[in-house]
């Protein structure tokens, strides 16, 4: 039999009330085995305010204090404000957000919080939309795509905000990318965010959500390794805002075969394909000279 | 020990004195002094709380009630545009039953632009849950937010301790500051009564389906129902240890008054000195001063006014389409009493417009003169050449 490396203790129960498939489920799943009891979890208004569970149950095994829209990253100051005073520093506060309460209205609270660089997690499982109110488009979700307020050929012209690099640029001592279809790779990261206590460190995790992409509930994980292989959604991390890390660099598969596969794309042309690629093509271009060698003295 | 300090440094004084975890804010006009001070006790290790400074004022009532769910003693303040965006995180606080205190210094809302004094910031935040108490002057601010901790803490609700701009917030006068022993005695440590704990998993503030809903609104009604008792005996142990008390409602002169004036915050100064001028002149003429707005102490309002014929209320707010807001509230009040004087509502002093002894005697003086009052509420003191009355 061969052993799994990764940590085995769930923090999360069976019974929730995640929809079948739900990407953001697995996700927390990972992220607790990855962090252990000593655990406070900050979530505001996503699906997982839901999936949580409704008074008096909870489908997690550490205290969440729940919270309004905009106000993970200053919820989650206080709590470890708190703490902190109390002599806890044990335990980790980790903010757990959707795209709407990190890219969009919870954008200000977080910004204001890592400029403050406030000793947190702040996890954003992005589902590309505003899934828990049905499906609008949010800052994340990617050119091309169809959504409730994004219908028929309206659908989203602008790109999706790259939150990693304006994260990045408040130069926290953390930042990175994860993918549920990559669990060793995200429970490392999770680790590895524990263990470098003191800052503000940012997880991107990409989840994907079933009802909202118009896929198979069974296709969660394939399409999410599909976003990693096509480069449309990178594994990296950035130490300090300016080390930029690759963790995933095989030859890659055309962003054809992720788009083709899901309902919420299936309007695009092949013209909208090529057009999607050179996107594609140019983010890991910029990616790519940044994890390149670092400038030496004679560079400048 | 006396000292000569600003109404917003009276304060400081408080929250220094009540030994305050964590403390977060954003600076707005004319509340600043408040947390400026604060910074600096920090900043000189008088105090061992740690300060939040925010990006804005949304985030730091969200930062307290991070704070307070921790277990934490915690504070806030805030005044006009900076309380409405707090709007939605003030029903978070007390929907989640945490004693959070807050001073608010009333000012006007825009636009126009205005930093002056004005009372319907606060006065538009009556519906979320929190207790109200306004102040008239600096050491009724310092002592008021001592008492607003324990009330807070005994209620499990929190407290807004209201000061008007200017007049309070920026005015210095000698101003009574207890030692720290002292102030120890009348607020002990905090001890939460709920708090997250990883040995004790629980989930705060989760969603609330409609099979209990209902009862959590009806819970904190309940608790709202106990504040007038709780005042009472917080306010007899801050009598024993500093001698003084304030009560929920003050009637000045009122046993056999026929006209009695009603208002809040730092008029009630002046009006106390036009109320002896007048009884000078023979005016059976009192003084009622509203201290506690929340939960609005009805039975209490109706056995100060006894056999009153008139009520004028002074109101430094406007609830536009209906009418000065204490003066709603007064004949909402006095609607199912025994009695039923009339309410007369007036309207001065608003965004910073100065409420003169003559203004309140012409208050007076139409209460007085008029049979009944007028239906919608009276503006006392317009500038005609720039609005026609």
């Amino acid at each position: 039999m061969i052993r799994s490396p990764l940590p085995q203790t769930d923090y999360m129960t069976s019974g929730h009330v995640g929809c079948p498939g739900c990407g953001a489920t697995v996700a927390m799943k990972f992220a607790l085995r990855a962090l252990g009891e000593k655990t406070m979890m900050v979530i505001p208004a996503c699906c997982w305010a839901i999936i949580a569970g409704s008074h008096p149950q909870s489908s997690l095994k550490v205290p969440i204090l729940h919270t309004a829209f905009a106000t993970a990253g200053a919820a989650a100051s206080g709590l470890r404000a708190a703490l902190d005073m109390k002599g806890d520093t044990d335990t980790v506060v980790v903010a757990w957000a959707g795209d709407g309460g990190t890219f969009d209205i919870g954008f200000q609270a977080l910004s204001g919080a890592v400029e403050r660089n406030e000793d947190f997690i702040y996890v954003c499982y992005d589902n590309e939309a505003y899934m828990n109110t049905g499906v609008q488009r949010s800052s994340s979700t990617p050119f091309g795509t169809r959504t409730t307020t994004t219908p028929g050929s309206n659908w989203k012209q602008t790109r999706k905000k790259n939150i990693v690099e304006a994260l990045a640029a408040h130069r926290i001592p953390y930042a990175a990318t994860a993918s549920i279809a990559f669990p060793e790779d995200m429970i490392r990261k999770f680790q590895r965010a524990r263990m470098l206590k003191g800052g503000s460190r940012f997880i991107h995790v990409f989840a994907t959500c079933p009802t909202g992409w118009r896929v198979p509930t069974d296709q969660c994980i394939k399409i999410a390794r599909l976003a990693v292989q096509t480069r449309i959604f990178p594994l990296y991390e950035v130490t300090d805002g300016i080390h930029y890390t690759l963790n995933q660099d095989a030859s890659p598969r055309p962003v054809r075969d992720y788009l083709q596969v899901q309902g919420r794309f299936s309007h695009l042309s092949e013209v909208d394909y090529d057009t999607i690629q050179g996107m594609v093509d140019e983010d890991w271009m910029l990616l790519k000279r940044k994890v390149g060698p670092w400038p030496s003295e004679t560079d400048i | 020990m006396k000292e000569v300090v600003e109404g917003s440094h009276a304060v400081s004084e408080a929250v220094r004195l009540a030994r305050v975890q964590v403390m977060s804010a954003y600076p707005i006009t004319p509340q600043t002094h408040i947390v400026e001070a604060l910074s600096e006790y920090c900043a000189q290790g008088r105090m061992a709380g740690r300060f939040i400074c925010v990006e804005s004022e949304h985030s730091a009532m969200a930062a307290v009630i991070g704070a307070a769910s921790g277990g934490a003693r915690t504070f806030t303040a805030t005044s006009s545009h900076g309380l409405a965006l707090m709007h939605e995180l003030l029903h978070w606080a007390s929907a989640a039953r945490l004693p959070i205190v807050m001073a608010e210094v009333n000012r006007a809302l825009g636009p126009g632009w205005n930093i002056w004094m004005d009372q319907t910031d606060s006065l538009a935040q009556r519906d979320t849950g929190w207790i109200q108490l306004y102040c008239e002057d600096g050491q009724e601010a310092l002592d008021t937010t001592l008492l607003a901790f324990r009330l807070a803490e005994s209620a499990d609700l929190p407290v807004m301790v209201v000061l008007d701009a200017f007049f309070l917030s920026h005015t210095y006068e000698p101003v009574d500051i207890p030692d720290q022993a002292t102030a120890d005695r009348f607020l002990p440590a905090y001890r939460p009564r709920i708090q997250l704990d990883t040995r004790e998993p629980c989930a705060l503030s989760q969603m609330a389906p409609p099979g209990c809903y209902m009862e959590m609104r009806y819970d904190i009604q309940a608790g709202m129902r106990r504040v007038p008792d709780l005042y009472t005996t917080a306010e007899n142990d801050f009598e024993d240890i500093f001698g003084r008390r304030y009560g929920m409602l003050e009637a000045y002169r009122c046993e056999d008054a026929e006209i009695i004036l009603a208002m809040a915050g730092t008029a009630v100064s002046t009006s106390r000195q036009v109320v002896d001028d007048l009884r000078d002149r023979g005016e059976k003429v009192g003084l009622l001063k509203i201290r506690m707005f929340r939960p609005f102490p009805t039975d209490l309002l109706r056995r100060l006014v006894g056999n009153a014929q008139k009520i004028a209320v002074l109101d430094r707010n406007f609830c536009f389409g209906l009418g000065g807001i204490f003066a709603q509230e007064i004949r909402a009040a006095l609607y199912h009493g025994e009695r039923q004087p009339s309410v007369f509502s007036y309207i001065s002093g608003l965004g910073g417009r100065d409420v003169t002894p003559e203004i309140i005697e012409e208050i007076y003086r139409r209460s007085k003169s008029a049979d009944h009052p007028e239906i919608e509420s009276v503006w006392v003191g317009l500038d005609p050449g720039i609005c026609p009355v």
